[in-house]
């Protein structure tokens, strides 16, 4: 089986989120970076499905160059190839991500073959446009299927079980292999590096592609901290003493029987 | 011309969070002084006229498709009759379902689709606020399209009636999906709870680090318990195991808008705290006077959850 796993690298804010002067990204001068946390655990799946079923990991990224560290990062976890869509920025619309992505797995099948399963995060922490992982899968005429939070592959490989939590349950769906998935943190859990993986994440080739792609009718303004109103907040009281005015509130909002 | 509301159902069912998608294309109809008009996908959806016009529109176009939920058949849908209703702007509400339709059907059209919108000033040439970040930070940005297709961020707007009693005129159309649009159709259900859920229970009991084991959550269990309302937890608490990941309210969990939120132990990353401010009110139990959480909240309560849970259940 060959999968591939898409993942955006995304700046890791601490308790608050600052913005460049320009308004023109998140100020990621102290921060570390990691990637979204629903691919983390897409990272996860993609490994996992290789283990169980054989086959090939691949893991694709768009952005700077210094994405190469989520490339490695996916190594370490166990996925051996790479490919880097160097754009230079972080700031390209969902549509000519898209077109972008489409060209480079295009290119990727054309030399190593088709892949079984594509799997996207559901939607980036950052930007969240929800759609990159659909125009993809749509342009490449595979079904896909968003917000999975369970997936198995039925015995004769040929179809994927994919199951999409809903507030009574579950949805299930059983889409025909090739096929793409955008999945939620919780359908795995992302396991840690091993010392074996540190060092094949060092050996790995990242290849390193770009892309002409033309930009989509969204453009980015800027961005700016949205206007929170502040309540001045009721303490209660404290300890046990305060179980009163609790009761007393719950019973102000209707909520006491 | 009009503006169109995907309306979301579930085996016709209405979403609650489609009458925001009607509120939301209310006041985009308005600033171009155009009607409302609703489109309904699937044959179970045909009872939900009614509805609609209450919501405010004047037009209901139907089209009675078979089978359960799919989003590429729905998606196909809109990319369909999008030339044949020929609106100024399609809208739907910011739901897993709702905005993968619309990127279905944007896909398909070669469109631009902006999801999770806050406002839309809507001219030649739309300006919209929409959110990043889970709703940390806002983004203003400018679209340039034929048809506009947004979505607006879920409990961003207040679902209200525009006309009590009002009746719409119903169309249908005969759509006819090539045979690939079903490879993605919802082929069975599985039903975990019958009762009260995260997004629905009036009371969510929160509980975060403090409250420090799988077990120090019958505390909760027993409040949510006497309370009619469910527990949920913070990202620190299912990355420690102590409660599913289907508990977790936050920008990768659960967004919920109880009546009232508890949270107890809880620090209020701003992880969790988007997924949580949609509460009408919260009250934050907690040691610390000076967690971010107890700052945000509407009332708190300055202690140690373990003494204070019990002490209201009791009365």
């Amino acid at each position: 089986m060959r999968v591939l796993v898409c993942v955006k690298r995304v700046p890791a804010p601490g308790a608050k989120i600052n913005i460049t002067d320009d308004g023109q990204a998140v100020d990621a001068t102290n921060l570390g970076h990691t990637m979204s946390p629903h691919e983390e655990c897409a990272l996860e799946l993609a490994v996992q499905l290789v283990e169980a079923h054989g086959g090939e990991s691949h893991v694709l990224t768009l952005g700077v160059a210094e994405a190469d560290e989520q490339c490695r990062w996916a190594a370490s976890i166990g996925v051996t190839k790479a490919t880097l869509v160097d754009v230079g920025t972080m700031g390209w619309d969902p549509q000519r991500t898209a077109t972008a992505l489409t060209d480079a797995i295009r290119s990727i099948e054309e030399a190593d073959g088709p892949f079984d399963v594509i799997i996207f995060g559901n939607e980036s922490a950052d930007t969240g446009g929800f759609q990159v992982g659909i125009r993809t899968a749509r342009a490449l005429d595979r079904p896909m299927v968003n917000a999975i939070k369970g997936v198995s592959i039925s015995d004769d490989g040929a179809t994927l079980e994919a199951q999409r939590e809903i507030d009574s349950g579950m949805e299930v769906y059983r889409l025909p292999m090739p096929c793409a998935i955008g999945v939620k943190e919780g359908i795995t859990w992302p396991r840690y590096p091993t010392m074996r993986g540190r060092l094949a994440s060092k050996k790995l080739a990242v290849d390193v592609a770009g892309s002409d792609a033309a930009p989509g009718g969204q453009t980015m303004v800027r961005l700016n901290r949205p206007e929170e109103t502040v309540s001045e907040t009721v303490i209660l009281g404290e300890g046990a003493a305060a179980a009163p005015a609790v009761v007393e509130l719950l019973k102000e909002l209707g909520l006491w029987s | 011309m009009s503006v169109l509301v995907v309306v979301e159902h579930d085996r016709g069912a209405m979403a609650d969070a489609s009458l925001e998608a009607f509120v939301f294309a209310r006041s985009i109809a308005d600033q171009l002084g155009e009607p409302v008009e609703a489109l309904l996908i699937g044959a179970d959806a045909a009872g939900l006229a009614d509805v609609c016009a209450a919501h405010g529109a004047v037009a209901v176009h139907h089209a009675p498709i078979a089978g359960d939920y799919g989003p590429e058949a729905y998606g196909m849908v809109i990319a369909s009759l999008a030339p044949v209703l020929s609106p100024s702007g399609i809208v739907a509400c910011g739901t897993d379902r709702g905005n993968e339709v619309l990127a279905h059907a944007a896909a398909e059209l070669d469109l631009p689709f902006v999801a999770n919108c806050v406002a839309v000033t809507a001219a030649d040439e739309w300006e919209l606020t929409r959110v990043q970040w889970g709703g940390s930070l806002n983004e203003e940005a400018r679209l340039t399209s034929t048809l506009p297709i947004v979505s607006v961020a879920h409990h961003a707007v207040d679902a209200e009636e525009a006309s009590a009693g009002a009746t719409a005129n119903v169309m249908e159309h005969i759509v006819e999906l090539p045979e690939w649009a079903s490879r993605s159709l919802i082929q069975d259900r599985v039903v975990l709870s019958e009762g009260l859920t995260l997004a629905t229970a009036p009371i969510v009991v929160g509980g975060g680090r403090g409250v420090g084991s799988a077990e120090g959550f019958d505390v909760l269990e027993a409040l949510a318990a006497k309370l009619g309302g469910v527990v949920g937890c913070s990202r620190a608490v299912t990355n420690n195991g102590w409660r599913p990941h289907s508990d977790q309210v936050g920008q990768t969990g659960t967004r919920i808008a109880p009546q009232l939120y508890i949270a107890c132990g809880i620090s209020g990353a701003i992880q969790h705290w988007v997924g949580a401010k949609a509460a009408k009110k919260i009250l934050a139990i907690n040691t610390d006077p000076a967690a971010n959480m107890v700052v945000k909240a509407d009332y708190a309560v300055i202690g140690d959850l373990f003494e204070v849970l019990p002490a209201i259940e009791q009365g």
